[in-house]
């Protein structure tokens, strides 16, 4: 019987014939899809978010319990660099942790920014644990709005 | 703690917490990293929170469960291309049962640069006492 041989594959063969589509679109999706799982990330801390507008280049990075004079930011060329060390205070005499999570440490850290930056014009500030460093673009590296005469 | 305080930090990916329950909002959420530690007067817990506001922030102990949940402002650069995103934003949400009675009116929360320090006073009742056994 041509049943008995249909129920002895795997059910999956035989379910719909758009299977096989949805799986190359679900293979698809992940290629395109920014998931966290497939994030990109040069696996040094801080993790940075970098954006963009016209005129800025933003970097953010989470940086909780840091204070600003505990930061080095310096911007040479394209790049920038973050480093510094974060410190966790010892808890007081005689306590028991029950859970000790949060790391203390020094880091660095190098980031390529893409266009020509005007290394005059940065400013960074900290609030509520997280940097914002908006970096000026340099004139050059500004889009231009052509206008079209008819 | 010399040689915690030399060492590098390594990048740790935020967690993303399994949510209590379905929520009516959109967005991730994440579970924050904490130090507990217990003195014979209190409990003090430290959480990493960053970008959440004093307001956004709810601390709820009830039946010995504290819950922590913390919302976030949505972000105002919405018309800011995203170029190399490394870590995403959202709620923070964790629950802790605690196994001593909290003296309720006593808790202290201070939130800075992006770490909360939640100081839970025990009640007298659960401070150790010393007992002294006598001999006869």
């Amino acid at each position: 019987m041509i049943y008995r041989r249909f129920f002895n594959v795997p059910t999956y063969r035989i379910r719909s014939p758009w299977d096989e589509l949805n799986r190359m679109r679900q293979q698809l999706d992940r290629m395109f899809d920014d998931t966290p799982n497939q994030r990109v990330s040069a696996g040094v801390f801080p993790l940075i978010n970098l954006t963009e507008d016209k005129d800025h280049y933003y970097v953010r990075a989470e940086l909780p319990g840091l204070k600003g004079d505990e930061l080095d930011i310096q911007v040479t060329g394209k790049n920038l660099a973050i480093s510094g060390e974060r410190k966790i205070a010892a808890a007081e005499e005689g306590a028991r942790y029950h859970r000790r999570e949060r790391e203390a440490g020094s880091f660095s850290r190098m980031i390529g920014l893409p266009g020509e930056v005007d290394t005059e014009n940065v400013e960074a500030s900290l609030a509520n644990g997280i940097l914002t460093i908006a970096i000026s673009k340099a004139e050059i590296a500004k889009p231009k709005q052509i206008s079209v005469s008819s | 703690m010399a040689d915690q305080q030399s060492k590098d930090l390594k990048v740790r990916e935020k967690q993303e917490a399994a949510s209590p329950a379905e929520l009516t909002t959109p967005g991730l959420v994440f579970t924050p990293e904490v130090d507990i530690f217990e003195t014979e007067k209190e409990i003090t817990l430290l959480a990493d929170i960053p970008g959440v506001k004093a307001d956004d922030l709810t601390i709820d102990l009830r039946d010995n469960t504290l819950t922590l949940s913390a919302d976030i402002a949505p972000a105002d650069n919405t018309e800011e291309e995203e170029i190399l995103i490394e870590y995403e934003t959202g709620r923070y949400y964790r629950q802790f049962t605690l196994g001593e009675l909290i003296s309720q009116e006593n808790i202290d929360a201070k939130l800075s640069d992006g770490v909360l320090r939640l100081s839970l006073p025990k009640v007298d009742k659960a401070t150790p006492k010393k007992i002294s056994v006598k001999t006869g």
